[in-house]
């Protein structure tokens, strides 16, 4: 599917999308705009503090960023076909506690990497047989297995963190060449989907399904399957991003991060997936997810508190919902005359 | 489910929608009955006067959360941010009283403000700008809860003098004194959806948004009012639970947000805007209250409880969505 044959209907219902392919050229601005945020960052804080600039902490924030891009990719695909996952971050923690279980329970260290991908997968797919087949809005959805899974979790492990994890376990601080082992996941990952995601049929049905599911429906598209396979990669990037958060410490905390699946959305958001589905790339989200690592390592470094982090957030992706809503409502007079 | 309330159902279906209103609610009834009979044989604990009273106590806070809710979600809106108003709210209690010196007896005005400004904020940018409810009350929701963590820095305030507690621990006439307020807030909430102009605004506007602005309603308006009424009530018990636990930290009301939309649905209320009811409401909340109790007499831990509410969200919905079908199916 090319642009050209993407539905240009003013649709009424708030997420259909509208006019998006008249507006790739502008979105495609928005990695720029994370550049020249990176940059700026860069320059003023790296002049303020230049240890902010010293390799180790480059290779840090590189590293720390790993998981929630990974994972992003996933949330942009699901966020670019109309939906939303809140429940990713509870994912995350279970099954970075499955590996780590594995890990220490004596099984191949291989299987104790791959299982959690499977389980990913199958929670990814529980999600999307209720958005696609049952028609659940997925915010309900989710919201009902965020708490199942973060429940599940503490009523599993009662909190007890995992010790004693095998040395080879440990995939994250593996650094070849001397790049640690998730910054090389997370770009392969990122231009893997990013090329799935521009040319292949059913990368393209995902924007179509996005932009307007009944149109895609009635343009010969298979909805129901492209929702499903949607939420599927989702959950098995998930999988990739529990081994890349499991595997870089010593300790499994067997608890959920707080406030991760916000971290994984603002990224997706703020890297320019239209929050109205339709629109956006993986690329963007995978810078984003850079941008916001290195804002939370710069408050460290020019000594603002880190508490205020999650408020930046917010603004950052209530200014980037804005942006585009006022982005669309400009091209729609354009259209209109 | 009030399907019966819904203004579009032709005359003929009346019999037919009196028997499916009467199902679900006979439904939600027997699952209640049920649940109650179920506690007594499991403890004796159970059915006493202290320990319902206590129960009503700690479900006054989700109660006044899911009234507003109960608008939003048959407007085919929702409020994600609830949560993080709520501890918002009490942050700004304890910070004004504690840091900025204001009297105590003024923080009530500072918690509703707060919850006020919140709701405020939302609904402008959803009526004025088009953000859609979901996407903004879930920016507003890391927010808001950005601002309670920023402005605490993760510390608490206690230490409050004995007066204070009088809202959320005292009793008047030997009832908890905020379920009082929670059943008056009911019954009005109730009577505004039911049988004021307002009210019956809020269903035309679910089922038919642009329907409702062509037949000048003030739709616009009144998005407004009920996203200001949802932030209002979220300041409202964030201040209660202030009361009631003696101190304030920036993590309260995380996951409220759950509670008070798992009870709107499984009163009924479609999510997808144009049918519901408060007293269906009324219902859900005294359910996932019993729930609750139950499990927690039953020794399952307070992490326990979630599961079982996000499963309740679920089903739910499915439920609603099962007979919405066989509604639509007769029409």
């Amino acid at each position: 599917m090319t642009a050209t044959t993407q539905p240009v209907t003013p649709a009424p219902a708030s997420f259909a999308g509208r006019a998006s392919s008249l507006l790739r050229p502008l979105y495609s601005s928005q990695e720029g705009v994370l550049l020249l945020l990176l940059v700026g960052l860069i320059v003023v804080v790296g002049t303020a503090n230049p240890r902010f600039l010293a390799q180790r902490n480059i290779s840090d924030v590189l590293q720390n960023t790993s998981y929630t891009a990974i994972a992003a990719i996933g949330m942009s695909m699901v966020i670019i076909s109309g939906n939303i996952d809140v429940s990713v971050g509870s994912l995350i923690g279970v099954l970075a506690t499955i590996s780590g279980q594995m890990a220490v329970s004596g099984y191949p260290i291989w299987l104790a990497w791959l299982v959690p991908l499977f389980f990913g997968g199958v929670a990814g797919a529980i999600n999307g047989f209720f958005v696609a087949y049952l028609r659940i809005p997925a915010i309900v959805v989710t919201l009902g297995m965020m708490s199942i899974l973060k429940g599940g979790l503490i009523l599993w492990t009662g909190g007890a963190w995992i010790y004693d994890l095998p040395e080879e376990f440990h995939l994250a601080q593996q650094a070849p060449l001397g790049v640690p082992m998730p910054v090389y996941f997370m770009i392969g990952l990122t231009i893997v989907a990013a090329l799935w995601m521009r040319y292949s049929p059913t990368g393209r049905a995902i924007y179509a399904v996005g932009g307007n599911r009944e149109a895609a429906r009635l343009s010969g598209i298979n909805e129901r399957a492209v929702l499903m396979q949607v939420f599927i990669i989702h959950g098995v990037l998930a999988g990739v991003a529990s081994v890349m958060f499991g595997t870089q410490f010593t300790t499994i905390q067997s608890t959920v991060p707080p406030g991760l699946e916000m971290v994984i959305i603002t990224a997706a958001v703020v890297g320019g997936v239209s929050i109205l589905g339709g629109t956006g790339t993986v690329i963007g989200s995978t810078l984003a997810s850079i941008v916001i690592r290195a804002i939370a390592s710069a408050m460290i470094f020019i000594d603002i508190s880190p508490y205020w982090l999650q408020a930046v957030q917010g603004v950052m992706i209530l200014l980037t919902v804005l942006a585009d809503i006022l982005r669309r409502r400009r091209q729609i007079r354009l259209i209109r005359g | 489910m009030a399907v019966g309330e819904s203004p579009i159902e032709r005359p003929g279906l009346g019999a037919r929608v009196k028997t499916l209103f009467l199902s679900q609610e006979g439904v939600l009834l027997v699952i209640a009955i049920v649940a109650v009979l179920l506690l007594s044989t499991q403890t004796d604990r159970f059915l006493t006067v202290d320990n319902i009273l206590n129960q009503a106590r700690l479900m006054t806070e989700v109660g006044l959360v899911a009234l507003p809710m109960t608008f939003i979600i048959i407007t085919g809106g929702i409020d994600l941010s609830v949560g993080s108003t709520f501890g918002l709210a009490a942050v700004m209690l304890g910070w004004s009283w504690m840091n900025a010196g204001l009297p105590l007896e003024l923080t009530i005005f500072v918690a509703l403000g707060t919850g006020l400004v919140c709701g405020l904020f939302n609904g402008w940018f959803i009526v004025r700008v088009g953000v859609p409810p979901l996407i903004m009350t879930l920016a507003t929701l890391a927010l808001y809860r950005g601002l309670a963590l920023g402005i605490s820095q993760a510390r608490s305030a206690r230490g409050y003098p004995e007066w204070f507690y009088q809202l959320g621990q005292g009793q008047v006439l030997g009832v908890p004194t905020q379920v009082w307020l929670l059943v008056v807030a009911t019954v009005i909430a109730a009577i505004i959806l039911a049988r004021t102009v307002f009210g019956r605004a809020i269903y035309a506007i679910g089922n038919n948004e642009l329907g409702a602005r062509f037949s000048g309603l003030k739709v616009d308006l009144y998005k407004l009012l009920i996203y200001a009424f949802s932030g209002t009530m979220a300041g409202l018990a964030g201040y209660i639970f202030v009361s009631r636990v003696s101190t304030t930290r920036s993590d309260m009301g995380t996951g409220l947000e759950l509670d008070a939309i798992a009870a709107v649905v499984l009163g009924g209320t479609s999510i997808n805007g144009g049918t519901g009811s408060i007293a269906g409401t009324a219902i859900g909340v005294v359910l996932i209250q019993l729930l609750k109790n139950g499990l927690s007499l039953a020794g399952l831990k307070g992490d326990a409880t979630i599961v079982v509410i996000g499963a309740v969200l679920i089903l739910a919905i499915l439920l609603n969505n099962y007979i919405q079908r066989r509604t639509g199916a007769a029409a």
